[in-house]
């Protein structure tokens, strides 16, 4: 795989002190991040916390007013671009294609970087694995303006990982999707993170940032507030200190990870019948379905 | 991609890529027909294979019979061929111009004429003329076309683009803008010039391929063809652009420069397209379309596709203009837009229809 080439003692992004100031006002507030090869950050917080920003200015879509952004080492702006392209991948949110392409193109245009390199022959063994996985090989021909919202986001996570490079940066790659292709997509950045590539992603739903993420970075108001594992990070207090809505915090009967359930005009449970939380009909989906995936 | 016998889905692909193959095929085959019959259609009538063997017997080949009649090989070769040539050339200009358009802009309804480009480069062409322009003998009028052509272009693409692409209802208002003021300009040099030069500038708005030389062709074929050499080079870029300037960016593709290439190429295109034949609106819009329906929206092989399709349409639509009503040659610029007008029309309707708005 393509992190094995690239792996090296130096992290995949180290970012420190970012300060991002649109129009006056302070979007990000002197942020550090720091990504290493083999792990899965999620970023979380609530709207306007600066998570999409903080992922543009990484990704080098949104100028910096104060800080400095490393990839492997070497600031975002020594790179060329067709370097750059081969060592990152960007998802953005927005995945609308102008001209009505048929999925497949749109998928090898991620192969683009590659051009007239020696990987160029691999093309179509990494196009085709690219769709299998993310299931839409069925849809090879269909023109992209006729595909669903998932189908939509799924051609364009297809087309990331087409791109092959040993570090991910997904901005809301869940969003369009239903529950299951939410657990695929997640569990497909979390195969890449395990086969050593760096990926950070940008989550609204905690759920799925306590089943997935290595390390989770919480965000408020421009500012990072906890950083660690998901077990530290998510508590019921920090929670609503920064989300403004209280949340009961089970543990899931498998393997202890949190999952996280709005209070809905309800006394606190504090996890002692979890059974009774999931009754709720519009409850928020639990990773359930994916802890039994091999 | 040739060798995918053992890959999963080849199929739509390469049925794509069978498809352009034959519609270049079936355009060669065709446009050499049209050239050959239009050439030999006029008030002197050659059959075509007269035609053919007068071009095969310039070129050193002993095939084919030589025109029959005394004045057919001067009228050839001093009135008819250079037209066509003209028409060729031009044709393929102004198809690939409105491709390129259309790239830049994210949006398949951008056309030189549509926005105002022909006409900005018109007006620059009309200047020439009236003021007696001749700084650079017969490349001042191209090259003041090419610049007011680029000035057109730019003041569009910067008027009118947000988040890297245009709304249609965007892209229509500022085209309405620039020929409101191209139109004003166009009046103050036909209100300017002397009886001489409002005939050429008349001439120039209708559009018009007749009386082309070959010292013309000389001034404007150089910078077409170097134009559509980058257009085709640049045509895996252009695809990548449709996902967006971010994510092209992401791909590796410097997109501030392409831009920046593409909206010169793009004014070059139309500034020697209108240098000698003034506007000649809708081919840019009808062809890539019409294209792009039939093998997909891929750049390279539409631009070469383009290329062909835009010379067939033209000289078309010059046999036309110069046989549909006897004794007399009509402007080919009303004809295109005659038919380009309703098309564009149909065009607008079915995005509304599709898109759910203007947007």
């Amino acid at each position: 795989m393509s992190a094995a080439e690239t792996r090296t003692d130096v992290p995949a992004i180290s970012a420190e002190d970012i300060t991002v100031t649109i129009a006056g006002r302070q979007i990000l507030a002197g942020v550090g991040l720091t990504l290493n090869d083999g792990e899965l950050v999620a970023l979380i917080g609530p709207n306007g916390a600066g998570k999409s920003t903080l992922l543009a200015a990484l990704t080098g879509d949104q100028d910096v007013s104060g800080g400095s952004i490393l990839l492997r080492g070497r600031p975002l702006e020594q790179w060329r671009l067709r370097e750059r392209a081969r060592t990152r991948a960007v998802l953005l949110q927005d995945n609308a294609v102008f001209f009505p392409f048929p999925v497949r193109d749109v998928v090898e245009m991620g192969r683009a970087p590659w051009q007239r390199t020696g990987r160029e022959t691999e093309d179509d063994a990494v196009v085709d694995e690219a769709m299998r996985v993310t299931e839409i090989t069925h849809l090879a021909s269909r023109r992209v303006p006729s595909l669903s919202g998932g189908e939509r986001a799924r051609t364009a996570f297809a087309r990331i990982l087409a791109q092959e490079t040993g570090v991910l940066l997904l901005d809301e790659p869940t969003a369009a999707l239903d529950l299951k292709h939410q657990e695929d997509v997640l569990g497909l950045a979390a195969d890449r993170a395990r086969a050593g590539d760096a990926v950070i992603v940008v989550l609204h739903d905690l759920n799925l940032a306590a089943a997935y993420a290595d390390r989770i970075l919480l965000m408020d108001a421009g500012r990072v507030v906890a950083e660690g594992a998901p077990s530290s990070v998510l508590t019921p207090e920090r929670i609503e200190q920064v989300y403004h809505q209280a949340v009961d915090i089970l543990p899931h009967p498998d393997d202890g990870t949190p999952v996280i359930v709005p209070r809905r005009g309800r006394p606190a449970h504090h996890a002692e019948r979890p059974g009774t939380h999931t009754a709720s009909p519009d409850a928020i989906p639990t990773p359930n379905e994916s802890e039994k995936r091999p | 991609m040739s060798h995918g016998a053992d890959t999963v889905t080849p199929v739509p692909e390469r049925g794509t890529r069978t498809r352009a193959g034959i519609v270049t095929a079936v355009l060669v085959v065709a446009l050499a027909a049209m050239i050959l019959v239009s050439a030999g259609t006029g008030q002197l009538h050659i059959p075509p294979g007269e035609v053919f063997g007068s071009v095969m017997h310039r070129i050193g080949l002993d095939i084919g019979p030589v025109p029959a009649h005394a004045n057919g090989e001067s009228a050839l070769w001093n009135i008819r061929f250079p037209r066509v040539a003209m028409a060729v050339v031009i044709g393929a200009a102004l198809a690939v111009a409105g491709l390129l358009m259309q790239a830049i802009f994210g949006n398949p309804l951008a056309e030189p004429g549509v926005v105002g480009v022909s006409s900005g480069a018109a007006l620059g062409a009309a200047a020439t003329i009236v003021f007696g322009w001749g700084f650079l003998g017969e490349w001042t009028i191209a090259l003041v076309a090419f610049a007011s052509g680029l000035a057109a272009t730019l003041v569009v693409y910067v008027m009118s683009r947000s988040g890297g692409r245009t709304e249609i209802v965007t892209l229509v208002l500022t085209g309405i803008a620039v020929n409101a003021f191209t139109g004003a300009g166009l009046a103050l040099m036909t209100f300017l010039g002397d009886q001489q030069a409002r005939e050429q500038i008349v001439f120039w708005q209708l559009g018009s391929l007749n009386g082309s030389r070959w010292e013309q062709l000389g001034v404007i074929v150089p910078p077409i063809v170097a134009a559509l050499v980058v257009a085709v080079v640049l045509a895996r870029r252009l695809d990548l652009l449709s996902l967006g300037e971010k994510s092209a960016r992401h791909l590796g593709v410097n997109v501030e420069l392409l831009r920046i290439v593409v909206i010169v190429v793009t004014a070059l295109l139309v500034g020697c397209a209108v240098a000698f034949a003034g506007t000649i609106a809708f081919v840019g819009l009808v062809v890539p379309h019409l294209l792009r329906m039939l093998i997909g929206p891929a750049h390279r092989p539409l631009a070469v596709t383009s290329v062909l399709g835009g010379a067939l349409l033209l000289v078309t639509a010059d046999l036309i203009a110069r046989t549909a009503v006897p004794m007399a040659d009509l402007p080919i610029g009303m004809l295109t837009s005659l038919v380009g007008g309703p098309f564009f029309f149909w065009l607008l309707r079915r995005a509304r229809r599709t898109s759910g708005g203007w947007a």
